[in-house]
């Protein structure tokens, strides 16, 4: 999907969906819940997805919606379902008046520094880049195939041995011991 | 469209931010830890739009990374509270001196 047919279109869109990230991510962070919570988590990601395949990253974002949406969340839905956790005791999470507020002074400083630097006069400044549009080269799928299978082969080789790791630990920590 | 997707993904960082140090629930903790890595995704997927698709490669690596996180944590989650009955990280105080 490209801006330059329909740049009204294309844009009336992106600024939705990125709306709709950024309501459902402060709906998940206000949630008292946790169901409710991974729901609007949920939203997000979806939202986030379609950003990405406007952003030209159609790989990307059917990833987000199988890997994300679909099989972390589910994870989460199903960990917070085996403990239980509904009961009204265990709702009550947020901490006190003095944590909340310095965590919206943290939060603001974060947002207000990344916003101040691109105006700096320093020499430190961020500078968006002015690049132009790099054209995909042999469809969408191919064009991130290349580098991973070849600069970062490595890498990739690393991840399935991060994964057997991640199973085999997953597997032994929740494992029931009787040895106690 | 560049500008707009990296203040949005400083905005949902900020929000995961926010999250991680408010909450007491070590699941909702682990889920703001996953809003902050789609974030970062959100920056990478922006960029690749310009420097070409190597930008994408590592949004891959990061959900690897995301799930593996997922999986691990969740578990020491569980047996947590198979341990201590409860998911408060006000009553995880085991390191508390």
């Amino acid at each position: 999907m490209s801006n330059q047919f329909y740049p009204l279109f294309y844009s009336f869109h992106f600024y939705l969906f990125g709306l709709m990230a950024l309501a459902s991510s402060l709906m998940f962070v206000t949630r008292k819940s946790p169901v409710a919570a991974a729901m609007w988590l949920v939203a997000t990601m979806f939202a986030l997805a379609a950003l990405y395949i406007m952003l030209d990253a159609q790989f990307v974002g059917v990833m987000q919606v199988l890997v994300y949406a679909g099989a972390i969340m589910v994870v989460f839905l199903f960990v917070v379902m085996l403990l239980n956790l509904g009961s009204p005791a265990d709702l009550n999470d947020m901490r006190g008046k003095w944590g909340r507020l310095l965590a919206g002074f943290v939060g603001l400083a974060l947002v207000a520094e990344l916003m101040a630097l691109t105006k700096s006069p320093l020499d430190l400044r961020l500078v968006l880049p002015a690049a132009t549009d790099v054209p995909p080269t042999g469809g969408v799928i191919a064009s991130i195939a290349a580098p991973m299978f070849k600069e970062y082969l490595l890498a990739f080789e690393l991840t399935s041995v991060l994964l057997l790791a991640a199973i085999m630990g997953a597997v032994v920590l929740a494992k029931k011991t009787d040895a106690r | 469209m560049l500008a707009e997707s990296l203040a949005l993904s400083a905005a949902l960082f900020a929000i995961g931010v926010v999250g991680v140090l408010t909450r007491r629930n070590a699941i909702i903790v682990f889920m703001c830890v996953e809003l902050m890595l789609n974030a970062v995704n959100l920056s990478f997927v922006a960029l690749s739009k310009l420097y070409g698709a190597t930008g994408q490669v590592f949004v891959i690596f990061v959900m690897t990374v995301a799930a593996a996180e997922a999986a691990v944590g969740l578990a020491i989650i569980i047996a947590i509270f198979r341990h201590k009955q409860t998911v408060n990280l006000q009553n995880i105080n085991l390191l508390r001196g």
